[in-house]
């Protein structure tokens, strides 16, 4: 066991599998000989070849395309898209066609790619560099979307994501790369160091897709949160003196359903915390989950604390996005109502 | 303001549309046989005039000129020739039976068959294919069973796709035949993609891909040229120039201003541009460009000069935005006549052998539509169990689906 950041755990991930499997290789902008933006892929060109991770030209569709022509090939690509915000250009090929060459071709061709996204707010990242797109990807059949929210799990999803060998959706908290910030304004953000989800296998592990976790438990009501949102829902429950039990989703798509009925049965009451845009956003769906699933266990109208169905806010992002105090105001009116 | 000229905005436009005279006066053309045959590691620079030139070998008689005639036997030019009759009839029997209800849609290649048809028979059977829609010619030129193909058109029983594809849309891994989307040029950057895994790998298998004109528009061409150049990827990029975009003239896509080959200057690709309906000129190019290809020089752009002589598909009405006689029209004719004609004038075919080869065509054609049809045409109830639609959306069905299957009563 080492203790890393979320960044180490993720490079270790890709090191651990291109050690393991030479189908293994990355590329994106930047990835190769300086290592990612966010130094992700950091000494693995040095160590595995340029062919094995190389950077990409400024192109998401070619980026997307050119790895799903290598998984079709046979090779387990994993491409970083520098930022999720970036996605766009490359959204038909990951929608019309990654999504769904198992489907039209009937099994005869399949797509085992992963694509690695930064994602989310809170670091002064602007419209460009802090969106939350993740219902863009949970909406398309075919796509499995999976996001962390410690270094631990960072790594043993990605190595499932990885060896999983359907399209799969990778996003990675960005806030939570360095240390697991939890939205409290008035504390500085603790380093990874000083959190037990830090202490992460050097070589190989693998953490199933669809599994969710519990990370807090409780009696009062169930906050549903994934990626940096599970860190401050957890300092919103213990700010708050409610009993809640924080539910870790850690893949979206296909979501844990037995983990989030067997937690709002229990609790009868649900929270659901994301940092994207409210609208058609992924906690809707978690809302009609429960509402088909848990209906007459619920003892109070499901509240859902998002960002707002605004562009991100570039001063005004700790405004914008989820912090504890909003998320116990939502946490009260469930109590109370 | 003054000093300023008014400006005036450009929307390009055919010469001719239905009930005019179809215009192709001022084309010029390289003579058959006048265009030099380049070494294959010639740099690119050295090959920009071939993006702007045509090569010919067949002339209007039949006769095959010039360093680029590929010089095969006989038999060779039997086989291309018969697969293109096949293909055409082939094409014939499933547009009509589209009209007659036997299913929703069909698209011939009526005009290009010289393109995927000699191409296929040019790259080694394992070389991997990313076509569009209309390169049916290389299914069939690979031996892939027609009454496959009509499975999957009328999306009956025994459809290879289940019945989850639009007609034509084919997928034949074992035949090295990506599955065909609906999508335009997203195969191009995915067939780069391919050719980088392959010489990755240390695979001696390239990747060939096609397009329309008009989908070079796409940013995925873009992306496509730009992966291909940097990483000089083993991969054959084939523009299929057919004048036509549904009803869009190829001066929409650009057309007007420069060649489509010269796309590939840009990128450093060396560009071949080629007259599509010469089938000796687009095997020996494609020769070309796979030996390029196969000597780890790199990417290869070809634009296909020709004529869809046929509709879009069977939901387009050509007559209603270009001339009717157009096809008959074009200047550089009809592949299967002129590969006919070159046979013929070197005594290794006949009219009395060609009459036969087409009888034989569309006997083929019709004992494989007989069988598709007993399987059964679009829309026979129980062709596929409803819960055949809720697999291969993952390699695991998850709880989700499970659950709508059962709600769909499967």
């Amino acid at each position: 066991m080492t203790s890393m950041t979320m960044i180490q755990a993720l490079n270790s991930a890709l090191d651990v599998m291109m050690s393991r499997d030479p189908k293994v290789l990355t590329f994106g902008e930047d990835v190769g000989y300086f290592g990612g933006v966010f130094r992700v892929t950091e000494h693995l060109q040095q160590k595995y070849g340029a062919k094995r991770c190389f950077d990409a030209p400024i192109n998401e569709c070619g980026i997307a395309a050119t790895a799903i022509g290598m998984a079709v090939y046979g090779l387990r690509p994993v491409i970083e898209i520098q930022f999720a915000d970036y996605m766009y250009p490359a959204y038909d090929q990951i929608v019309s066609e990654a999504a769904r060459i198992r489907y039209r071709s009937a099994g005869d061709y399949t797509v085992p790619m992963t694509v690695r996204m930064p994602y989310g707010g809170g670091i002064f990242g602007g419209q460009t560099h802090s969106q939350s797109p993740e219902a863009l990807f949970t909406h398309v059949a075919g796509l499995k979307t999976v996001i962390p929210a410690t270094p631990y799990d960072a790594k043993g999803l990605l190595i499932a994501a990885i060896e999983d060998d359907d399209p799969v959706i990778f996003l990675e908290p960005k806030r939570v790369y360095n240390g697991p910030f939890d939205g409290r304004r008035d504390k500085p953000v603790q380093p990874w160091s000083k959190h037990p989800a830090s202490e992460v296998p050097e070589g190989y592990y693998s953490i199933p897709l669809g599994k969710a976790q519990v990370v807090r438990e409780g009696g009062d009501l169930t906050m549903l949160a994934y990626g940096t949102m599970v860190h401050v829902a957890l300092a919103a429950a213990e700010d708050s003196g409610i009993d809640a039990e924080v539910i870790d989703l850690r893949t979206l798509a296909p979501v844990d359903i037995e983990a989030i009925v067997k937690s709002v049965s229990k609790t009868g009451r649900c929270v659901i915390v994301h940092e994207a845009t409210r609208t058609s956003g992924y906690g809707a769906e978690l809302a009609a989950l429960v509402q088909e699933h848990c209906f007459y266990q619920l003892e109070a109208p499901i509240a859902r604390v998002t960002g707002y169905d605004t562009p991100y806010p570039h001063a005004l992002e700790w405004e914008y996005f989820p912090t504890p105090p909003r998320i116990i105001k939502a946490m009260r009116r469930v109590m109370e109502s | 303001m003054t000093g300023r000229n008014a400006l005036d905005l450009h929307v390009p436009a055919p010469r001719a549309r239905p009930g005019d005279t179809p215009d192709f006066s001022g084309w010029s053309f390289p003579e058959p046989g006048d265009t030099p045959r380049p070494d294959v590691d010639t740099p690119a620079a050295e090959l920009r005039d071939f993006a702007y030139g045509l090569i010919r070998v067949l002339d209007m008689e039949g006769a095959a000129l010039g360093r680029w005639a590929p010089r095969l036997d006989a038999d060779t030019l039997r086989r291309g020739l018969k697969t293109m009759l096949l293909t055409r009839a082939f094409d014939e029997r499933m547009h009509r039976a589209q009209r007659q209800g036997k299913t929703s849609f069909y698209m011939q290649c009526q005009g290009e068959e010289a393109i995927s048809i000699a191409q296929a028979m040019a790259l080694a059977p394992d070389d991997m294919c990313f076509p569009s829609y209309r390169q049916q010619g290389i299914l069939i030129a690979r031996g892939y069973p027609l009454v496959d193909m009509m499975h999957q058109i009328y999306s009956n029983r025994l459809d290879p796709m289940k019945g989850r594809q639009l007609p034509v849309m084919y997928s034949s891994k074992k035949d090295g035949f990506f599955t065909i989307s609906g999508n335009l040029a997203t195969q191009v950057p995915q067939a780069v993609g391919w050719a980088m895994a392959s010489a990755y790998s240390g695979d001696g298998r390239i990747a060939s891909t096609w397009l329309g004109e008009g989908s070079t528009a796409e940013g995925d061409f873009h992306a496509a040229m730009t992966f291909a150049g940097v990483y000089r990827a083993p991969v054959i990029v084939n523009v299929v120039n057919n004048q036509w975009a549904i009803s869009s003239f190829q001066g929409i896509a650009g057309g007007e201003n420069t060649t489509f080959a010269a796309r590939g200057v840009g990128y450093g690709v060396p560009a071949l541009r080629v007259d599509g309906n010469d089938f000796l000129a687009v095997y020996a190019v494609m020769q070309w460009a796979a030996e390029r290809a196969r000597s780890n020089l790199g990417p290869t752009l070809i634009e296909h000069f020709t004529y869809r002589a046929g509709p879009h598909s069977t939901s387009d009405d050509p007559a209603r935005y270009r001339p009717a006689d157009e096809a008959r029209a074009w200047p550089l004719g009809d592949p299967i006549e002129r590969l006919k004609a070159h046979l013929i004038r070197v005594g290794e075919w006949s009219e009395d052998q060609h009459r036969a080869a087409q009888e034989e065509a569309i006997d083929t054609v019709r004992a494989a539509g007989r069988d598709a049809e007993k399987v059964g045409v679009l829309g026979v109830e129980g062709a596929h169990e409803i819960g055949s639609m809720f697999e291969d959306v993952y390699k695991e069905m998850p709880w989700h689906l499970q659950r709508q299957r059962d709600e769909a009563g499967a």
